[in-house]
């Protein structure tokens, strides 16, 4: 039986607070029986009292206070209980955490990890559904890290824990109840898998083992369910075979298993659940297209979000985020174009 | 240790601090207008007593100091680091931070300042909280004027530090104006009462008295290490010089009042005049030594990414 997600994610913690004495967690309602408003915390505070502080309802300075932290010997957890909450810290993000190193001339460091869900599909409505991890993409000095219920969860938390970078480590409110699906001899499921290499490595999978496809979709996070059930769909309604990369980081992008892909399949669409204007697919097909033009066989087509709100009812916000049909009518038309 | 008088080595060192950070800005200025400088700098004229009597309470070789935009008096009072300053804020090979940060942005040591107002506060809130973790009796003392009192993470900072007992002095160099706004038009109220609201003791002094400040400060600094809770010292100053280089409209007959209580003319009395000639004659050789070789330095340049 394979672990949630969600559970995944809380071992790793107590594996990282137990090997490291240095790593604190801040966020709000951290505390035992309550254990964080998505219960990844859940136990630390009865194991170590000192070390896992509950804070009041202050983003903006918890931003802070856990880069003083960081900035002084310690390898600070934050946990921000929604991440349209990040808005609040920004300030500390954009002009202390992302530049103490480099405006420091390089002699200090900030060890921090900002933990966070982003996604809808829970019908919390415009402030509480968001994906804003490309307003984290466009600020260089930090990592972020998006990975998918089929990443090494718990390895990529401690790896972001040992990492000498400010981290965000953006997970999905949908996905910490779903198993954490890591691949199995290659394979997940009726998909093969391949992992690539280093921290925060990249997912590729492919209903064809490698061999040629008709596309790549490359996608992150929570949105990788939905580019397999496509990629499902594809295979099964219209022959049509596809590879989906899921990212494993946003920033620095890794680009590299999006053009190993490309350059198998010529057609790439992007997949994300943030809204579509200045997106993480816009800086992908930015980049695809000056360093790989000759692989492309037609457009980099973006599905994403539909600029605006994430409304509360189910049924708005179905139509506003995007959906398997979104994906495959994509992946479809850059069939037609590009044949 | 509090109202204690000064030894004749301490009162010389007070005074000598404050002509140093006097002279050290005076020459930015000069440089400035001579078209030897670029960028952009705040000068702290007329407030030296504050960096020169706080920080000759602190120990710089374990506690730290978080600054803000108008930070050269701290860092010369916590560092004495003046070709690495100097050379910073010309952008030569040499400065403290490479080029890179510039006037506003500097480390050493224990020493942090950054340039958005406000947002220095919980990060010294944090480093006040990681130094009461390491147990070595170490504090943290965050300068900010009484313009950033207009900063909502300065409350948010005031409750963690009360509620969690945090190391933290938080020293307010209330001189009177948030850049060209007369705090008449942006702060409400109290301003001791903002600290008390949470919990966090306070005084104020309206003193421009080097030994005035380093008392009050020692009664901050004492209550701080010894009780690990915060405290919220407001020191009412003046600035003579503009917010940054030519950006001052205000009347010139209340700076010239205000000059009468000049901290530099309060403190004479410190130490003799053949002592303050050679005080005198000390700091001025050695800034024209130190602007002499900033000005031979190379440019600053780019190293090769550490990354």
């Amino acid at each position: 039986m394979s672990v949630r997600c969600g559970q995944a994610l809380n071992a790793a913690l107590h594996e990282i607070f137990e090997r490291d004495e240095r790593v604190y967690l801040l966020g709000e309602d951290l505390l035992d029986p309550y254990g964080g408003a998505f219960k990844i915390s859940q136990g630390l505070s009865t194991r170590w009292p000192d070390r896992v502080l509950t804070t009041p309802v202050s983003e903006p300075s918890m931003f802070g206070v856990s880069a003083g932290l960081a900035l002084r010997g310690y390898r600070p957890i934050l946990e921000i209980m929604f991440g349209d909450f990040i808005a609040l810290g920004l300030d500390q993000v954009v002009n202390g955490i992302a530049k103490f190193r480099a405006m420091f001339d390089d002699r200090v460091t900030v060890p921090l990890v900002v933990r966070t869900p982003m996604g809808g599909r829970r019908g919390y409505g415009p402030t509480h559904s968001q994906s804003l991890e490309k307003l984290l993409v466009g600020v260089p000095g930090i990592t972020v890290v998006a990975p998918s219920e089929c990443h090494d969860l718990g390895g990529m938390l401690a790896e972001a824990v040992d990492d000498d970078e400010p981290v965000f480590f953006i997970e999905n409110k949908l996905m910490y109840g779903r198993p954490n699906r890591r691949p199995e001899g290659g394979r997940v499921g009726d998909l093969s898998c391949s992992e690539g290499e280093g921290r925060y490595p990249a997912l590729t999978f492919s209903g064809n083992g490698l061999g040629r496809a008709d596309a790549t979709i490359v996608t992150y996070g929570g949105m990788l369910p939905v580019a397999l059930d496509a990629a499902t769909e594809l295979i099964l309604e219209h022959e049509v075979f596809t590879e989906v990369v899921a990212l494993g980081r946003l920033l620095p992008l890794d680009l590299e298993p999006v053009l190993d892909s490309l350059g198998r399949t010529g057609s790439l669409v992007t997949l994300e659940e943030g809204t579509l204007t200045g997106g993480v697919g816009a800086e992908i097909a930015a980049r695809v297209q000056a360093e790989a033009w000759s692989d492309l066989n037609g457009p980099v087509i973006r599905v994403a979000t539909r600029d605006g709100i994430v409304p509360a009812a189910r049924s708005l916000e179905d139509e506003a985020l995007p959906g398997v049909e979104d994906v495959v009518s994509a992946v479809t038309a850059l069939e037609r174009v590009g044949g | 240790m509090n109202g204690q008088a000064p030894t004749g080595s301490d009162a010389r060192a007070l005074y000598a601090r404050m002509r140093l950070i006097r002279r050290f800005e005076e020459t930015l200025l000069e440089l400035f207008a001579a078209g030897k400088l670029h960028g952009t700098t705040h000068t702290c004229i007329g407030q030296e007593a504050d960096a020169a009597g706080v920080i000759s309470c602190l120990e710089p070789e374990r506690d730290v100091v978080v600054s803000n935009h108008r930070c050269h008096g701290h860092y010369l009072a916590f560092t004495d680091d003046v070709d690495g300053l100097l050379r910073e804020v010309m952008g030569r090979v040499g400065g403290v931070c490479g080029g890179k940060g510039g006037s506003q942005h500097l480390f050493a040591g224990n020493f942090y300042s950054n340039g958005v107002l406000g947002s220095t506060v919980p990060v010294a809130a944090g480093m006040a909280l990681a130094e009461r973790e390491k147990g070595g009796g170490a504090i943290a003392t965050v300068f900010v004027g009484d313009g950033t009192l207009g900063q909502g993470v300065v409350y948010e900072s005031l409750n963690i530090a009360s509620l969690w007992k945090l190391p933290l002095l938080v020293v307010v160099e209330h001189n009177g104006y948030a850049q060209s706004t007369p705090s008449t038009l942006q702060l409400a109220g109290d301003v001791e009462s903002r600290a008390r609201a949470f919990g966090v003791a306070t005084s104020r002094h309206d003193t421009t008295d080097v030994l005035e400040v380093r008392a009050a400060a020692r009664e901050g600094v004492d209550h701080v290490r010894s009780t690990g809770t915060p405290y919220f010292l407001v020191l009412d100053t003046y600035r003579f010089s503009p917010h940054s280089k030519g950006d001052d409209f205000r009347d010139p007959e209340e700076i010239a009042a205000r000059r009468l209580r000049d901290p530099l003319v309060v403190g004479e009395g410190l130490v003799s005049d053949a002592e303050r000639e050679e005080i005198s004659a000390g700091v001025e050789s050695r800034l024209a030594e130190a602007v002499e070789q900033a000005l031979a330095a190379p440019l600053a340049a780019q190293e090769p990414a550490a990354r």
